[in-house]
C-alpha cells in the first residue's frame, strides 16, 4: 500500500504511548538505575557501574540456567515446527468437522499458564494420574521428582501439548490462502504430494512460519509458570529456567543489583535473536513487494 | 485394452477428462485414504487425555481419587463444584480474573484501533522504529518487570486492584494489538478512506461510522487474542494482587493445606478456568484462521 507522509499521524499514536510509555519505559528505568547500584536501604546507595552485570555473567549457575534454557527452547522448537505443520496439512478444511477440529486444537492455548502445570502435574502422578501410573505399569520406573531425565521429558512434552497448536493454527491459515489453481496446475503435472508440500505449500508457510518461530523462541525462553508447578525446577536444579532463577533471586532474595543486571541480560539475548528475526521479516516483505 | 490416437483436440480433452475421474475414483477407494484422519485423531486424544483426566478427577471425591485409579467416576458428585460456587475466595477469584481481563480488552483495543490505523495508512517520523520498540515489549519476560512493577504499583496506589493487572497486561496486549489490526487494516483499500473524506466525512465519523464496521472480523480476533493472553498470564497478576484481586490462578495454589493437597477442588476450578476460553474461541472460530495469520495471508 501507498502511505502518505504526514506527521499528524502521531497523534492518533499519542495515547497508546502513553500507556505503554507507563508500563514499559518507566519499569526498564527502574530496572536499569537498580542494576548499576548498590541499594543497602532508601538512602544509602553507591554506584557500582558494572560490576553486576560483570558477576551476573561469571555466576556459574545462571550459566547453567542459560544453557538450559538453549537447549530447552531448540528442543522444543525442533519437536513443535514440524509437528505443527503435519496437523495443519491434516486438519480438515470445510464443514463442522473444520470448526470442531479447531476448537478442539485450540484448547490447550486458553488455559492459563500453572493450570497447565496443575493438569500435567495429575496427569503424571504415579499414584492417581494417568499417565504415571500407565507408565509405571508398563514397567518403567517413572518419578519426575527423582529423575531429570523423567522431569525433562516431561516438561518438553507439556510443552508440546501446550504450544503445538499455536504453530498449527498459524500454518492452518496459511493454507487457507493457497487458490485452489495451485493445487489443479500441481494435479495437471501430476506432481506428488511430496512435490505438492515442497514448491506449492512450504513456500506459503515461510511468512507465517517465522512469526511462528518467532513467538515460539520467545515464550519458551520465559516460560515460568509451567515448569515451576509441575517440578518446581527440581530435581536438585535441573530444570530451573531463567524466569526462576531470575523471580527467585528478585522476589525470595531481594538482591535487586544482581538481579536487575540479570533482567538486562536477559532481555537483550531475547531482543538480539528476535531482532534477526524480524529484520528477516522486514527483507521477506520487501523482497514479495518488489516481486509483485 | 488398446487405444487409438487422439485426433482432435475435443477428444483429447475428453479422454483427459475421463482419465482423470478415473484416477480420482481410485485415489479415493484406497484405504490409505484414512490414515490421515487417524493420524489427527491420535494427535487429539493426545490433547483430549489430560483434559480428560482433569475432567475425571473433578467428579470424583477426595478419598476415591487417592483410593485408587478408576478410569471414570465410580461415585459421581458434584460436591467440589458445589464448593467452588459457594466460598466466597473461590468464586471472587474467577470474578477478580474476568474483571481485569475485560477491562485489560477495552483498554487495549480503545488505543489500539486509532495506532494501528496510524501505521497501516501513514508514513512518519520513526515509524519503524516505533513499531519494532513496540514488537519488543512483546519479548521482554515478565520476570525481569516484577520488581518494578510491584514498587511502581505500590507507590502509586494502585497496588491489589484491578485495573493494575489491566494495566500491567497492556505491556504485551497493545503491541499485539496494534501487530493484529494493522494486518486486517492494510488489507482495506485506501480509496475507502479517500472516498470518504470527498463526501465530507469527518476523521472522527469516518473512523466510527465505516472503518470499524469494516474491520469488525479483524476487531473479533484481536479481542480473542487479547482475551487469551491476558487469561493466561499469572506472573504479573499474581504478584501485583494480594487478596482484594486475586485472580483464579493464584487461588488454586491455596488448594494444598495441612492435611494434603485437595485434588478434586484443584481439578474442578482448572477446567472451570478452560470454560470461558472454550466460550470466547466459539464465537471467532470463522475468522480464527486469518487472525492467526496476522490479518496477513
Amino acid at each position: 500500500m501507498n502511505k502518505v507522509y504526514d506527521n499528524k499521524a502521531w497523534l492518533l499514536i499519542l495515547p497508546m504511548l502513553a500507556l505503554v510509555a507507563f508500563s514499559a519505559i518507566i519499569p526498564l528505568m527502574t530496572v536499569v538505575n537498580y542494576s548499576v547500584q548498590d541499594v543497602f536501604d532508601a538512602n544509602t546507595r553507591f554506584f557500582t557501574g558494572t560490576e553486576w552485570f560483570v558477576q551476573m555473567l561469571n555466576d556459574p549457575a545462571l550459566q547453567s540456567a542459560l544453557l538450559r534454557q538453549f537447549a530447552f527452547s531448540l528442543t522444543v522448537l525442533c519437536i513443535e515446527v514440524p509437528l505443527g505443520i503435519g496437523i495443519a496439512l491434516l486438519m480438515p478444511k470445510k464443514g463442522w468437522q473444520a470448526s470442531a477440529v479447531l476448537i478442539l486444537v485450540t484448547l490447550p492455548l486458553l488455559i492459563p499458564w500453572n493450570v497447565v502445570g496443575s493438569i500435567w502435574q495429575i496427569f503424571t502422578r504415579g499414584d492417581i494420574g494417568l499417565m504415571g501410573w500407565g507408565l509405571r505399569e508398563l514397567g518403567y520406573e517413572y518419578n519426575i521428582t527423582r529423575s531429570a531425565v523423567d522431569a525433562w521429558g516431561t516438561i518438553i512434552i507439556m510443552d508440546v501439548w501446550h504450544w503445538t497448536p499455536l504453530i498449527a493454527l498459524l500454518c492452518y491459515s496459511g493454507l487457507r490462502s493457497i487458490p485452489e489453481a495451485y493445487y489443479q496446475a500441481a494435479r495437471i503435472d501430476r506432481a506428488s504430494r511430496w512435490a505438492v508440500f515442497r514448491f506449492i505449500q512450504l513456500p506459503k508457510l515461510t511468512n507465517v512460519l517465522v512469526i511462528g518461530v518467532l513467538l515460539r523462541f520467545m515464550h519458551s525462553f520465559m516460560i515460568y509458570a509451567e515448569p515451576f508447578v509441575l517440578t518446581g525446577g527440581g530435581p536438585g536444579s535441573s530444570t530451573t529456567f531463567l524466569s526462576q532463577s531470575l523471580t527467585t533471586m528478585a522476589i525470595g532474595q531481594q538482591d535487586l543489583g544482581p538481579s536487575a543486571a540479570f533482567s538486562l541480560i536477559y532481555f537483550l539475548i531475547i531482543l538480539l535473536v528476535s531482532w534477526v528475526f524480524y529484520t528477516a521479516i522486514m527483507n521477506m516483505q520487501k523482497d514479495k513487494e518488489g516481486g509483485a | 485394452m488398446s487405444q487409438s490416437k487422439p485426433t482432435t483436440p475435443t477428444e483429447v480433452r475428453q479422454r483427459a477428462a475421463v482419465e482423470d475421474k478415473r484416477r480420482r475414483r481410485k485415489a479415493r477407494a484406497v484405504p490409505g485414504r484414512l490414515r490421515p484422519k487417524l493420524l489427527l485423531g491420535l494427535y487429539l486424544l493426545f490433547v483430549l487425555l489430560p483434559i480428560y483426566w482433569l475432567m475425571n478427577m473433578s467428579f470424583q471425591s477426595n478419598t476415591e481419587i487417592l483410593g485408587g485409579l478408576t478410569l471414570w467416576p465410580d461415585n459421581f458428585t458434584l460436591e467440589h463444584y458445589t464448593k467452588i460456587f459457594t466460598t466466597e475466595a473461590w468464586y471472587m477469584g474467577y470474578v477478580n480474573s474476568i474483571t481485569y481481563v475485560v477491562m485489560n480488552m477495552v483498554i487495549s483495543i480503545l488505543v489500539a484501533l486509532p495506532a494501528a490505523y496510524a501505521f497501516s495508512r501513514y508514513h512518519f517520523i520513526g515509524d519503524k522504529h516505533l513499531f519494532f520498540w513496540l514488537l519488543t515489549n512483546l519479548m521482554a519476560p515478565p520476570a525481569v518487570f516484577l520488581l518494578p512493577y510491584f514498587q511502581l504499583y505500590y507507590t502509586v496506589g494502585l497496588f491489589d486492584t484491578h485495573i493494575a493487572v489491566a494495566l500491567a497486561h497492556c505491556l504485551f496486549n497493545i503491541p499485539l494489538a496494534i501487530w493484529i489490526l494493522e494486518g486486517f487494516m492494510s488489507s482495506v483499500p485506501k480509496e475507502i478512506d479517500e472516498t470518504a473524506f470527498i463526501d465530507g466525512y469527518s476523521f472522527p465519523r469516518f473512523f466510527v461510522r465505516i472503518f470499524i464496521p469494516m474491520i469488525r472480523s479483524g476487531i473479533g480476533v484481536t479481542l480473542f487474542f487479547l482475551f487469551m493472553f491476558s487469561w493466561v498470564e499469572l506472573l504479573l497478576a499474581s504478584t501485583l494482587t494480594s487478596t482484594g484481586a486475586q485472580p483464579i490462578a493464584s487461588v488454586m495454589t491455596s488448594t494444598s493445606t495441612a492435611s494434603g493437597i485437595d485434588w478434586g477442588t484443584l481439578a474442578a476450578a482448572g477446567l472451570l478456568t478452560i470454560v470461558p476460553g472454550i466460550l470466547v474461541v466459539y464465537f471467532v472460530r470463522n475468522h480464527i484462521a486469518k487472525g492467526f495469520a496476522l490479518g496477513r495471508t
